[in-house]
């Protein structure tokens, strides 16, 4: 047992890459909830393919919507409740007591600041001078009634299903979903 | 070790082709290191560059926001300055570290 133990094992990480191959060229990010850490997930993503010379779109759907409407943009918040990550040993109680979830999110987008890290309508205006490309979901705005100029300005278009998949279109696209 | 020679200098790099050391940095290498990713530098370019070698030398962790708010550029005349990843396109012609940056 101790000899196949101690035989070299060669893991994934090891083995040899050619990195003309399989080069991620573009990533198609869908986001589709509405919760800070979630939406801010995605917008990390974008923008840092972007930085990487990596293209980016971003079609956001459902409570995702949330994310980009002007109203709603800058005011994300966690969620303390259903979050077994936030405060572990926070009893549900407490966590869903009035004003404790706007208080969390306060001390978030606090440290958040500390790290230099854009407000969302800020993130947008970033991802799109990159170069990167914003979109919304035709099926998901029409069931929230939100109309182009409910959205934030870098907002392109409202699309279809169909035509989110024509954006990702081309060898290397990577479609990440949140 | 990796080793790039400019006009009879060994300058040494990192295996992504940083320079290891800032003040081997002349503005000439810095044309040298650009033609290879196909920028030929402008005032502009050195605008950027000189203000990312005194950010560093402070200390101050770099960031594409950081660099539009400099009042040099803005971010999309940044992306059109140093195209296909501008941050470490342009730390690399700047004679800087890699920024180990996610913004």
């Amino acid at each position: 047992m101790q000899e196949v133990l101690e035989r070299p094992v060669t893991t994934v990480a090891e083995a040899p890459v050619d990195k003309n191959k399989g080069k991620v060229k573009k990533v198609l990010v869908i986001c589709s909830k509405g919760k800070l850490e979630d939406v801010y997930a995605a917008l990390v993503m974008a923008n840092g393919a972007l930085m990487e010379g990596i293209q980016a779109k971003m079609f956001f759907t459902f409570f995702g919507l949330e994310a980009i409407t002007k109203k709603g943009a800058d005011h994300l918040h966690t969620a303390t409740v259903g979050n077994p990550a936030f405060m572990p040993g926070m009893p549900t109680v407490l966590a869903g007591l009035p004003g404790f979830e706007a208080f969390a999110s306060y001390m978030m987008k606090k440290e958040m600041d500390k790290l230099d890290m854009p407000h969302v309508t800020e993130f947008f205006q970033m991802i799109e001078a990159g170069g990167g490309e914003i979109y919304a979901c035709r099926l998901a705005a029409d069931m929230f009634h939100l109309k182009k100029e409910d959205f934030v300005p870098e907002v392109k278009d409202i699309i279809t299903v169909g035509d989110m998949y024509a954006l990702a279109e081309g060898e290397g696209t990577q479609i990440i979903f949140i | 070790m990796e080793t790039l020679t400019y006009n009879g200098t060994q300058i040494e790099v990192n295996a992504e082709g940083y320079l290891k050391d800032m003040n081997q940095w002349t503005p000439e290498l810095a044309r040298e290191m650009a033609s290879k990713e196909n920028i030929e530098l402008t005032d502009k370019h050195f605008d950027v560059l000189n203000w990312l070698r005194a950010k560093q030398a402070e200390g101050t962790p770099l960031s594409i926001r950081k660099i539009g708010n400099s009042g040099l550029v803005d971010i999309k005349q940044f992306y059109a300055l140093f195209p296909g990843g501008p941050l470490k396109i342009s730390s690399k012609i700047a004679g800087i570290p890699k920024p180990a940056s996610c913004i």
